[in-house]
């Protein structure tokens, strides 16, 4: 009954704006006319369908999960006993599915039903027939709105559009603009705004905007519609085109807000700390639990690290201050290094160069594989040296190299290099491949610990934009309150950004060429400036801080001078 | 010094990198000290040194056919040089240069180890000048030249090149990328035409040995026909891993050898390591070694895994805290309550009648895997010639179905018995003399009349032989006598037969013999292949923890982290936190919270919105705290925990900041649509 209802529903929307769709067909006769035509078929077909998907549907999820089990019970895996291990409970199929596209209000009606029910927990439950029905009204209430309004301010500009860019939008498969335009009806909540941009926007974008509206009449059945396609196809072919069809699209419509409405100061990394000092920790009994249990582990890691494995941390939840506690409870009275992998300024080189300074080596290497070559040596040759290695965060940016991951992998399959890692990201294990697994010979061990990554976000660029600056701001002065009252004075008229040569020679700040160039070196390596090569192979030095910033600091010198 | 570098860091943002001198290095600390830990380190030693000779010695057996074979490639081929023949077929090879392809099959770590002792043994038998270049090293001439050359010149220095004309290999490990596999073989199309043209060989002899992952085909696609008619190209087959795989088990775990066991879930699970992941030995042993090294460390009474004598030896020594290990391991209580009343009270009482039971218990145990091994292989060699293989080709497949129940009670093992009733008598005694080796080749006393018996069989066949054409001589002369009757009669008499075989039924000798083999196999199975937990004291050889194995090896992080996010109740045993499939309740931890509302959203993320959302719950979540600070300072707060969230799920790889939009962040997971 339902769905006779709905079909006639459909049916009055059609009606109501088909002198659009004459236009459509008018243009789109000549080329993509079949297409569209087949697509109505389709859609027709799908509405009679509605009743019986979501049964279906879940008989196939359903299958699914047996699937997974089947593989996982291949894999041996002991549900009985693995009561410990998280990675038990979810046999993998639940992780990351697909998503069908959702509306982006629903983050805010999640929020606020998690809110309402305090304590209570919100059922968020996908095949909620609820809450997928949900959408498509809400979005047909949008439309029609939107749809007026479009209609009265853009009609005649529309007819004055060239054909070819229209023609070149329709082509566009319907199942993919239907999809979009769930979301184009999206927090549009100031149609003043709207209305603005719109007279602000070219031509072309109007017409995408004009497109999708008329999409929106058909969108609501397609709705519906999707997952019976998914019956006539094999899921896992259906997942992936749905992948690339919302991947292709250039456009993704959220909200427009920004940061700056919100009157929200951005915070520096000192405030941020503060603030957070406040923050009393929740279930601190538990997590203090454990840490416990993970420190049971470490006389076994100590154990195997002996034995030629190498250990690998993961699990979510900084696990610093775990590895710092392992290192202060059994590596005392061992040489150890420990490589604080999140920091920007870190590389293999750096880390090769501690291992030879810890074995007295005066000189240098012509390259990284000589300094690689000549370690492997030593450390054959004399079977009494031991080293540890504690790198926090593996996966870091800086390390996560193919080249570096060979060469700390070659480093951890010597007999007396002991290696234990820690690895925070979600794709991290893709860095290793087979040959490099067999180098490092790991032991995973799950330790969540749910602590914040206070040290390993604090670097300026792991954070995002919004509380950018405090830092190199920070660093700069740092840096120069360390160097030589000339130097500083250099960097000052240097980020004045004057012809600075010239006016740093008559300020006797240098005095060639070459003290210049030696300046320049000290903050290079503080990465506070970097050379360029221009194409007619000047010169160029830039500072690779923000403008802003820089004129912060100019002005707080200058307070102080 | 430690001290001070330790501050220092806490200072300093400049350094990431901090070296803790500290000499004096500890050893290997055996802890959780108590319960003979030193002796267990020891055995555990012991046993996996054992263990790893063993397998390097098999890896050298299997490699030996391959490699000779390969060396006698190699000194043959070039013997055409030194005659400097006139004839036609001389000239002909002169062109060529000899070729060995060695096709390795898809896997790069075990190859390293094969080529690298390849390499050892050529310049052991055949030539110093080897020179073995990684496909991955060479991505062009000039790269491909530059180490050759450079490994070439070392190998002269190091031998003072007493032979004016030498012989050059160059060792190839082809990789699975067929791009790098293209690259190199590009590489040395250009090295054929260019630099090792046919006229320097007279001058420059040198073999090419090339590894291929696949087949020997891609060769020819991958050089134009004007130089692959250069190669000589001869074929060498290595050993597949599979086979690898059956020899390392059968001579590492299918023998009395090895004290150490696996139960069967362990066992299935390192074997499908192997067969999914990576067709890789090398890990297999590293599987088993974990497995030897967590049961020594986790089993206290893992100090009898030894050979028979010391461990009857070390039973004398066990404490009265491992005697009440003993008491309480399930396998051992279960015999206890088998006994009489007297019995079990002088077991459970006094350590030294316990003592005296544990060492004829051990020799049971010791007993039974002699047996259990050879009725294994015995079955095997009934069951891996069945059609379909009900019970497997390999004998791990067999092996691990004795270990995980009663054979005997399985459907498999049902059609198994009414396969082998069907079979005719020469497969039959093929397979019974198969068995006849296999316990002749035992000196178990037990099971000598065993191999008489089926030696009788044997016999019993034999002498079926002579019979059989006796009667067959009878059925011979009947037919003769039918052939003169007419058409009805012969119907009417080939009638009256059928109905008297259907009737009667009557077996013949054959049949009657092949039924008392069968329930002779059936007898010998069911007395032998007992599941290993119904044996007193298994648990001191078989280390059963799968699930320790597969976390430790085959660990999962994106499910933990999934389920860490998702469900903090799994980790955090707070009732708080309690809450259904799919849900969170707003109490979680805040990263939980800002995962949970940015799988609502596609693509892209709006901050504000995201931050408000986040707000919402948290400040309801507060609400019920009874929080009493201003609502400015308290909107800062959440809103630096907001921070703080998301820029901890960036680090973790979710969200990435992107530039499409401002304050918009990218949803890098599958999903983010």
């Amino acid at each position: 009954m339902t769905s006779t209802l709905e079909l006639k529903e459909d049916k009055m929307l059609k009606v109501q704006f088909v002198g659009d769709d004459d236009v459509l067909n008018h243009i789109l006769d000549r080329e993509g006319g079949p297409k569209i035509k087949k697509d109505r078929a389709q859609l027709l077909v799908n509405t009679q369908k509605i009743i019986k998907k979501p049964e279906n549907e879940l008989e196939e999820d359903d299958q699914e999960v047996l699937k997974d089990q089947n593989y996982v019970e291949v894999l041996g895996q002991d549900v009985q006993e693995s009561l410990k291990n998280g990675s038990a409970t979810d046999g993998g199929n639940k992780v990351y599915p697909f998503q069908n596209r959702k509306h982006p209000e629903k983050m805010a009606k999640l929020a606020s039903e998690l809110a309402k029910t305090p304590g209570k927990s919100v059922s968020l439950n996908k095949n909620d027939p609820e809450i997928t029905i949900d959408i498509p009204q809400c979005s047909k209430g949008h439309s029609a709105s939107d749809k007026s309004q479009l209609k009265n301010n853009d009609k005649s500009e529309f007819l004055s559009t060239a054909p070819r860019g229209l023609r070149k939008r329709l082509i566009v498969p319907r199942s993919h603009s239907d999809s979009e335009s769930e979301y184009s009806a999206s927090n549009s909540e100031d149609d003043e705004g709207v209305a603005q941009e719109y007279e602000e926007d070219t031509n072309e974008d109007i017409l995408s905007q004009k497109i999708q509206a008329q999409n929106r009449v058909v969108s609501a059945p397609v709705c519906r519609g999707t997952p019976s396609k998914k019956m006539k196809r094999k899921k896992t072919s259906h997942l992936v085109e749905e992948y690339f069809e919302a991947h292709s699209s250039s456009k993704v419509l959220t909200s427009d807000r920004t940061l700056q409405k919100l009157k929200r100061a951005k915070l520096d990394q000192q405030t941020l700390h503060n603030l957070l000092s406040k923050v009393s920790p929740s279930f601190s009994a538990e997590l203090k639990q454990l840490n416990q249990q993970h420190e049971q582990l470490f006389h076994k890691w100590m154990l195997q690290l002996h034995l030629g494995f190498n250990i690998v941390l993961y699990g979510l939840g900084s696990k610093r201050n775990l590895l710092e506690r392992f290192r202060t409870t059994m590596l005392q009275d061992c040489i150890h290094i420990v490589i604080n992998g999140f920091f920007p300024g870190i590389s293999v080189k750096s880390i090769l160069n501690s291992v030879t300074e810890v074995l007295d080596h005066m000189g240098t290497f012509r390259s990284v594989l000589d300094q690689l070559e000549w370690i492997t040596n030593k450390f054959k040759e004399d079977s009494s040296l031991e080293l540890f290695l504690l790198i926090h965060n593996l996966d870091s940016q800086m390390l996560r190299g193919d080249k570096s991951q060979q060469i700390i992998g070659q480093l951890s399959s010597l007999r007396n290099i002991y290696l234990i890692a820690s690895i925070d990201h979600l794709n991290a294990p893709l860095m290793w491949d087979h040959a490099k697994q067999s180098l490092y010979n790991w032991l995973w061990y799950e330790t969540t610990t749910y602590s914040h990554y206070t040290e390993e976000t604090s670097y300026e660029n792991s954070l995002l934009v919004k509380q950018s600056g405090s830092l190199p701001l920070s660093s700069l002065i740092h840096v120069l309150r360390s160097l030589t009252p000339n130097a500083s004075t250099f960097f000052l008229c240097f980020s004045a950004w004057v012809y600075f040569y010239q006016q740093c020679r008559e300020a006797f700040l240098v005095n060639s060429d070459l003290t210049l160039r030696a300046q320049l070196t000290e903050f290079r390596d503080h990465k506070l400036i970097r050379t360029k090569k221009g194409t007619d192979g000047v010169e160029y030095l830039l500072i690779p801080v923000d403008n802003g910033i820089l004129t912060d600091f100019l002005e707080k010198e200058e307070e102080e001078l | 010094m430690e001290n001070v570098c330790y501050h220092m860091k806490m200072k300093s943002t400049f350094i990431g990198l901090f070296v803790f001198h500290r000499c004096t290095c500890i050893g290997c600390k055996w802890k959780n000290a108590s319960e003979d830990s030193k002796l267990r380190f020891e055995t555990y030693q012991l046993i996996w040194q054992q263990m790893k000779s063993e397998t390097e010695r098999l890896q050298e057996e299997l490699n030996k056919n391959l490699f000779d074979s390969l060396i006698e490639f190699l000194q043959t081929s070039h013997s055409g040089l030194w005659k400097n023949s006139e004839d036609w077929s001389g000239e002909i090879k002169l062109r060529e240069i000899p070729t060995a392809a060695l096709i390795l099959g898809v896997n790069v770590t075990d190859h390293d180890l094969t080529l690298r002792s390849l390499t050892e043994v050529l310049q052991n038998n055949v030539t110093p000048y080897v020179v073995s270049l990684q496909a991955k090293d060479c991505p062009d001439v000039a790269n491909l030249l530059h180490p050759f050359l450079f490994l070439l010149m070392d190998c002269k220095v190091d031998v003072q090149s007493k032979e004016k004309e030498s012989v050059q290999v160059i060792q190839k490990n082809v990789h699975y990328s067929m791009d790098s596999l293209s690259a190199w073989y590009m590489s040395v199309t250009q090295v054929n035409k260019h630099w090792f043209s046919p006229q320097h060989l007279h001058e420059f002899p040198l073999i090419l040995i090339f590894g291929i992952a696949t087949s020997p085909v891609v060769i020819h696609r991958l050089l134009p026909h004007a130089v692959s008619s250069l190669l000589c190209i001869e074929l060498f087959q290595s050993l597949s891993c599979k086979e690898h795989l059956t020899t390392v088990l059968d001579k590492l775990l299918l023998t009395t050898q090895f004290p150490f066991k696996l139960s069967e879930k362990v066992l299935q699970i390192l074997t499908n390591i192997f067969l999914y992941h990576d067709f890789s030995i090398q890990n297999f042993i590293k599987g088993l070694q974990l497995s030897l090294l967590e049961h020594f460390y986790s089993q206290p009474l893992s100090v009898l895994c030894c050979n028979l004598p010391e461990a009857k030896r070390r039973t004398h020594f066990l404490s009265a805290n491992q005697c009440e290990n003993i008491r309480r391991l399930p396998s051992f209580r279960r015999y206890v309550e088998k006994q009489s009343s007297q019995k079990q009270v002088a077991l459970l009482t006094s350590d030294k009648s316990l003592k005296e039971e544990t060492q004829s218990l051990l020799e049971n145990l010791h007993v039974y895997h002699t047996n259990y091994f050879l009725v294994l292989r015995c079955l095997h060699q009934f069951t891996s010639f069945l059609p379909k293989y009900p019970l497997g080709r390999q004998i791990r497949e067999l092996y691990c179905m004795c270990l995980e129940k009663n054979i005997w009670d399985s459907e498999e093992y049902a059609s198994v018995l009414q396969l082998l009733r069907l079979l005719a008598k020469d497969e039959l005694m093929a397979m019974l003399q198969n068995c006849f080796k296999v316990f002749q080749s035992s000196s178990a006393k037990e099971l000598g009349n065993t191999a008489k018996k089926i030696e009788e069989f044997l016999a019993q066949f034999q002498s079926l032989d002579a019979e059989t054409k006796e009667e067959e001589d009878t059925s011979q002369s009947q037919s003769k006598g039918l052939q003169k009757t007419d058409l009805y009669h012969l119907q009417k008499s080939l009638l009256e037969m059928k109905e008297l075989r259907s009737t009667s039924k009557r077996q013949t000798k054959f049949e009657v013999l092949r039924e008392q083999v069968v329930s002779f196999v059936d007898s010998l199975v069911r007395e032998y292949l007992l599941p290993p937990d119904t044996q007193p004291l298994h648990e001191t050889l078989y280390f059963s923890s799968a699930h320790t194995l597969r976390q430790h090896l085959n660990a999962a992080p994106r499910i933990a982290l999934h389920t860490a996010l998702n469900n903090p109740y799994y980790y955090l045993k707070n009732e708080a936190l309690r809450s259904e499939e799919g849900c969170i309740p707003n109490v979680a931890p805040d990263i939980c919270i800002a995962y949970k509302l940015h799988l609502e959203c596609s693509r892209l993320i709006n901050l504000v919105d995201w931050s408000e959302a986040f707000a919402t719950v948290v400040t309801a979540a507060e609400k019920m705290d009874a929080n009493s600070v201003t609502s400015e300072e308290r909107n800062e707060v959440i809103h630096a925990r907001f921070i703080r969230a998301v820029s901890e799920l960036e680090l973790l790889g979710f969200i990435k900041p992107t530039k499409q939009k401002t304050d918009h962040v990218a949803r890098l997971t599958w999903g983010g649509c």
